[in-house]
């Protein structure tokens, strides 16, 4: 508010690059290239097709995140909706058009990739209602009327996806909704309503779960029940984490991966595979470089003027941690399989893409730090 | 946005940091409950999952180990292995175990019985254990199978090894082997680890005996395999351990001989060493084919094995029980002199028969044989004279006597099928019939019958003993060069051409325990034996080899299965117009050279009617066989040594 226009327009091209967070890029630089070892390891020590794929996708996506870095974040702002708007026409899209795998039904063919946009809306929706918050007064943000849209916002894709079926990115959308109301200021007897109601509407929602879920969720349970059965997933990771130790087996010695008894390796159990060739050191690695990029999203957040930044900085972040620890939770058995991609570590373009895009929005933040935002 | 507007700004700003503040707390927590997670797996459990990985990864297939070889004395393999064809299922690398038999029984001709008992064992066992479907198949069979093997997924053609036995003749003292049942794993220790498919375990005779030796251990694979059960590399290869080989003292030459000899009669025949108790031949006929059992026996042939009345599987030769008869007068003869109850020329009248208390008791000659002394007694085997004697003497010395010499008892160790026989005497009819003792039964017991029962060794170790002069041996079937002690023996006869063995060296030399207060009596059992084969009148006169080289010396006797009717004696009823199953058993014992004995024999032959007829001309043609084996064998047992 106070001078506007003159340091927007007085940041010069070298101004832009200097203010980049190169802490943020080396630590995603660097992971991306793990995962490509990681990769490389679940090919059985080959440069084949999942390598060569992972690779591409980070490398064209991380250019992406580069150049989406340099848009002004007027542009995220004003276009949010818009963006909110299309990814939910996408995922209608996928609802008629899409094409079916395994039994779920949750990409759209756009010839040079499988797009599937349940992934996309994850972002989509964090930026919608961080700009609903940023716009509307603080005496507004607890009035019923002004919940009604972000309730609709947010139910509306995750039934969609829900009903792809697809358990685990339809709670991972919710999940990054809930963060920016309470971001937001949202009273906590809202988020007590919501759950008494969710709740309540449980048992209707579990007769509506696809067979393979609910087995999924009883073998979270119990997985030593039916080891052979619904809970080999689990185990089977869990064995490949212990056995790693303190070190590891080594490169491309997982046996537990090699010898294909972990599930998945490729996509939500690329962590395990990662652990048992690295050990205990190699997860506390990992664990770093996520801490590094979900501390320095929140720093952005921290010096960014606007509200409509922090909003999105902070929920990014969170939703990012939130990512993390949901895969994490999962392969050690904490939580129930319900399919969540590790960011940045799995295969996957659509997952890449939205949090190679969740991340230039982040950066275009710390570019234009002190840009107001109306 | 207004001034109001700037100033909710900042309120607002300060609002969410403030709850990012909780959300920051609430993720630490979080992210240390997953860290503790981390530490749980990968620190303090991570051995349990190590041991978890490696079960994951390596999978052991057990490799059955070759079977230990059997060989005669000259080193002739009588129990030996030879190359199989067999056909193993791996149950979890077929798509469809059905499809998989439903293609076997075409190839190969499986019946639908058989197919469910192998489903049978296939449910019992885990998926990655092959099973056999067919363990010895001819080639043609092997390479048809071979040829379809491309829709046949989940089967292996391997080849093994299995045993395989040269012929019939040593068939009860081998035994056999066959697949391992379930009660051979619950009472064997030695086979706890070593249930691999297609192992043979000895069911009876050597192979059963020596079984925990012969075996040899049970090597494995080891290999990797990945989650689909498919092997990735060879890991660790212990290849186990062949069994022992054994050699025995059993001459395979003699043992074919005897067993031609006595074809199809029910018939044992027993030959040792009289100083070593090696065990040259121990035969026992009718025979079977012991390679029978090694892939199972077929049930057209097993019925025919049980049904036939001449129990071909029994080893007569160890559990055949026979009372005696005759033959034991030379214990008893031994015993009276021992106990100096009668002087070898004392006479006793034989008229046929005497009467005990209102019983009859009969000789076998009707007429009766006249004035006898003990060594004609012996010679022309008079029931009179030792009913006399064995009167004064009393069961209780014959018993004693008998046992010393080795009746009563097992011969050979751990032979599980060899049965010890009976020895009477009063304190044995009180224990096992509860009764007492009567006068008459000592009659009985004097002539070897009644309560009396014997195995063919027992008798044969019982002449051996009587034969070397009276001395204790350890008769023996596994050669064993260290307690060979023929050499000492042999050595001296070397040194001293024709001269008899000084007691004090066979003492010395033996370690041998003399059985005899005084070995003259010994001496004249001997040559009682000598007169009865050899000089005219002698029951088995019909029957001796007069060539010097071959003389032998011996004993009749027939052992009465039923006992003659009053009406039959007078009828003088001959044992040839009797039927078979109530003919007597005809036994024969012998020593021979009776210049320098070497060797002692007995024969039975079940329903042979009498000793002289049936048993004494076997004996006759088996002592002229060992005899003229006898410097081969000696040649080697003095292998690369100064003689």
């Amino acid at each position: 508010m106070f001078q506007p226009r003159s340091i927007q327009s007085s940041l010069s091209f070298r101004d832009k690059l200097l203010s980049i967070d190169y802490i943020l890029v080396i630590s995603i630089l660097i992971l991306g290239i793990v995962s490509m070892f990681a990769m490389y390891s679940t090919d059985g020590g080959e440069f084949k097709y999942h390598t060569k794929s992972h690779i591409l996708r980070f490398s064209v996506f991380f250019v992406m995140f580069f150049v989406l870095s340099f848009i002004q974040i007027r542009f995220w702002h004003s276009s949010s909706y818009l963006m909110y708007f299309i990814f939910f026409m996408l995922l209608l899209g996928v609802k008629y058009f899409g094409l079916t795998s395994s039994g779920s039904q949750r990409w759209l063919n756009f010839y040079f990739m499988n797009l599937q946009p349940s992934e996309l809306m994850k972002i989509g929706l964090i930026l919608f209602l961080a700009k609903y918050y940023h716009r509307i007064s603080i005496e507004n943000i607890n009035k019923i009327k002004y919940l009604f849209i972000p309730i609709v916002a947010l139910v509306a894709p995750v039934l969609l996806v829900i009903m792809q079926p697809d358990l685990g990115t339809s709670l991972l959308i919710a999940a990054g909704g809930i963060i920016v109301a309470w971001l937001a200021g949202v009273k906590a007897k809202f988020f007590t309503y919501a759950t008494l109601i969710f709740i309540t509407l449980l048992p209707i929602a579990i007769s509506f779960l696809k067979p393979y879920q609910k087995a999924r969720i009883l073998t979270f349970l119990n997985p030593e029940k039916d080891p052979l059965g619904a809970g080999y997933q689990i185990i089977q990771s869990k064995i490949a984490i212990g056995s790693g130790g303190l070190f590891g087996k080594g490169f491309l010695n997982g046996s537990q991966s090699y010898l294909d008894y972990l599930p998945e390796k490729h996509t939500d159990f690329i962590f395990t595979l990662f652990t048992e060739e690295f050990g205990f050191f190699g997860s506390i690695f990992i664990l770093l470089l996520y801490g590094i990029i979900i501390y320095r999203i929140i720093k952005i957040g921290n010096i960014t003027r606007s509200n409509f930044g922090k909003l999105y900085c902070y929920s990014f972040a969170t939703a990012f941690f939130v990512y993390v620890i949901v895969n994490m939770s999962m392969v050690l058995g904490l939580l129930p399989i319900v399919g969540s991609p590790l960011p940045i570590m799995s295969y996957g373009g659509s997952s890449m893409m939205a949090i190679m895009l969740g991340l230039g929005i982040a950066m275009s933040c710390k570019i234009y730090k002190d840009i107001p935002v109306n | 946005m207004f001034s109001s507007g700037s100033g909710n700004t900042v309120i607002k700003s300060k609002l969410i940091s403030r709850r990012m503040f909780i959300l920051s707390v609430s993720k630490a927590i979080v992210v240390v409950g997953v860290l503790g997670r981390l530490i749980s797996l990968q620190i303090n459990e991570s051995k349990k999952y190590k041991t978890l990985s490696d079960k994951n990864r390596f999978r052991e297939w057990k490799l059955a180990p070759e079977r230990g070889i059997i060989k005669d004395y000259f080193n002739t393999e009588i129990a030996s292995n030879k190359q199989v064809y067999q056909i193993h299922l791996i149950p979890e690398n077929t798509q469809s175990i059905e499809e998989v038999f439903f293609r076997l029984k075409t190839i190969l001709n499986i019946s639908d019985n058989k197919i469910f008992l192998l489903k049978k064992k296939i449910s019992k066992q885990k998926p990655w254990d092959p099973i056999i479907i067919s363990d010895n198949l001819n080639w043609s069979e092997f390479s048809r199978v071979n040829l379809f093997l491309h829709e046949l997924q989940g089967v292996e053609p391997i080849v093994s090894v299995a045993r395989v036995y040269k012929d019939n003749s040593s068939a009860h003292v081998l035994g056999y082997v066959s697949q391992v049942s379930a009660k051979d794993l619950k009472n064997k220790d030695y086979l706890k680890n070593m249930s691999v498919p297609g192992i043979a375990v000895g069911k009876t005779g050597l192979e059963r005996r020596l079984d925990e030796e012969i075996i040899g251990k049970v090597g494995f694979q080891r290999y990797e395999v990945n989650a689909y059960g498919k092997r990735i590399k060879q890991i660790q290869v212990d290849q186990g351990q062949a069994g022992k080989d054994f050699t025995t003292t059993l001459d395979l030459e003699v043992q074919k001989y005897t067993t031609e000899l006595l074809k199809d009669n029910a018939a044992s025949v027993c030959v040792m060493d009289i100083y070593n108790g090696d065990i040259i031949s121990l035969v026992s006929s009718p025979s079977y084919d012991p390679n029978a059992f090694v892939h199972g026996i077929e049930s057209g042939y097993w019925k025919s094995l049980i049904s036939n009345d001449k129990k071909p599987l029994t080893n007569k030769a160890v559990s055949g029980l026979y009372p005696p008869g005759s033959t034991i007068k030379t214990i008893v003869a031994l015993s009276a002199l021992e106990n100096k109850i009668t002087r070898p020329l004392n006479t006793v009248t034989c008229k046929g028969k005497i009467e005990l208390f209102g019983e009859k008791f009969h000789c076998w000659k009707k007429k009766g044989h006249g004035v006898m002394n003990m060594r004609s007694a012996i010679k022309r085997s008079c029931d009179v004279y030792f009913y006399e004697i064995s009167r004064k003497l009393g069961v209780d010395r014959i018993s004693e006597t008998a046992k010393k010499f080795g009746l009563g008892k097992r011969v050979l160790n751990n032979f599980i099928e060899e049965r010890s026989g009976v020895v009477p005497s009063t304190s044995w009819k009180k224990k096992y019939i509860g009764q007492n003792w009567y006068l008459g039964e000592t009659l009985h017991s004097g002539i070897g019958q009644g309560y009396f029962q014997s195995t063919p060794i027992q008798l044969c170790l019982m002449t051996a003993q009587i034969a070397n002069g009276g001395f204790e041996i350890k008769p023996r079937i596994i050669f064993d060069k260290d307690k060979n002690n023929l050499k000492e023996y042999l050595k001296f006869k070397n040194e001293n051409p024709g001269q008899p063995l000084p007691a004090d060296l066979l003492i010395a030399n033996f370690d041998l325990k003399p059985l005899f207060r005084n070995q003259e009596n010994i001496k004249i059992v001997k040559d009682a034996m000598f007169s009865s084969t050899n000089e005219p009148g002698g029951t088995s006169y019909g029957s001796r080899l007069e060539d010097k080289r071959f003389t032998f010396a011996g004993k009749t006797g027939s052992s009465q299965i039923k006992r003659f009717t009053e009406e039959q004696r007078e009828a003088e009823v001959k044992q040839e117009s009797l039927d078979y199953k109530s003919r007597d058993h005809a036994l024969f014992i012998a020593y021979a050279p009776v210049s320098d004995p070497k060797y002692a024999i007995s024969v039975v032959v079940e329903h042979g009617g009498s000793g002289s007829k049936a048993a004494a001309p076997i004996a006759k043609k088996v002592i002229k066989k060992v005899l003229e084996r006898h410097d081969l064998r000696q040649s080697i047992n003095f292998q690369g040594e100064e003689v």
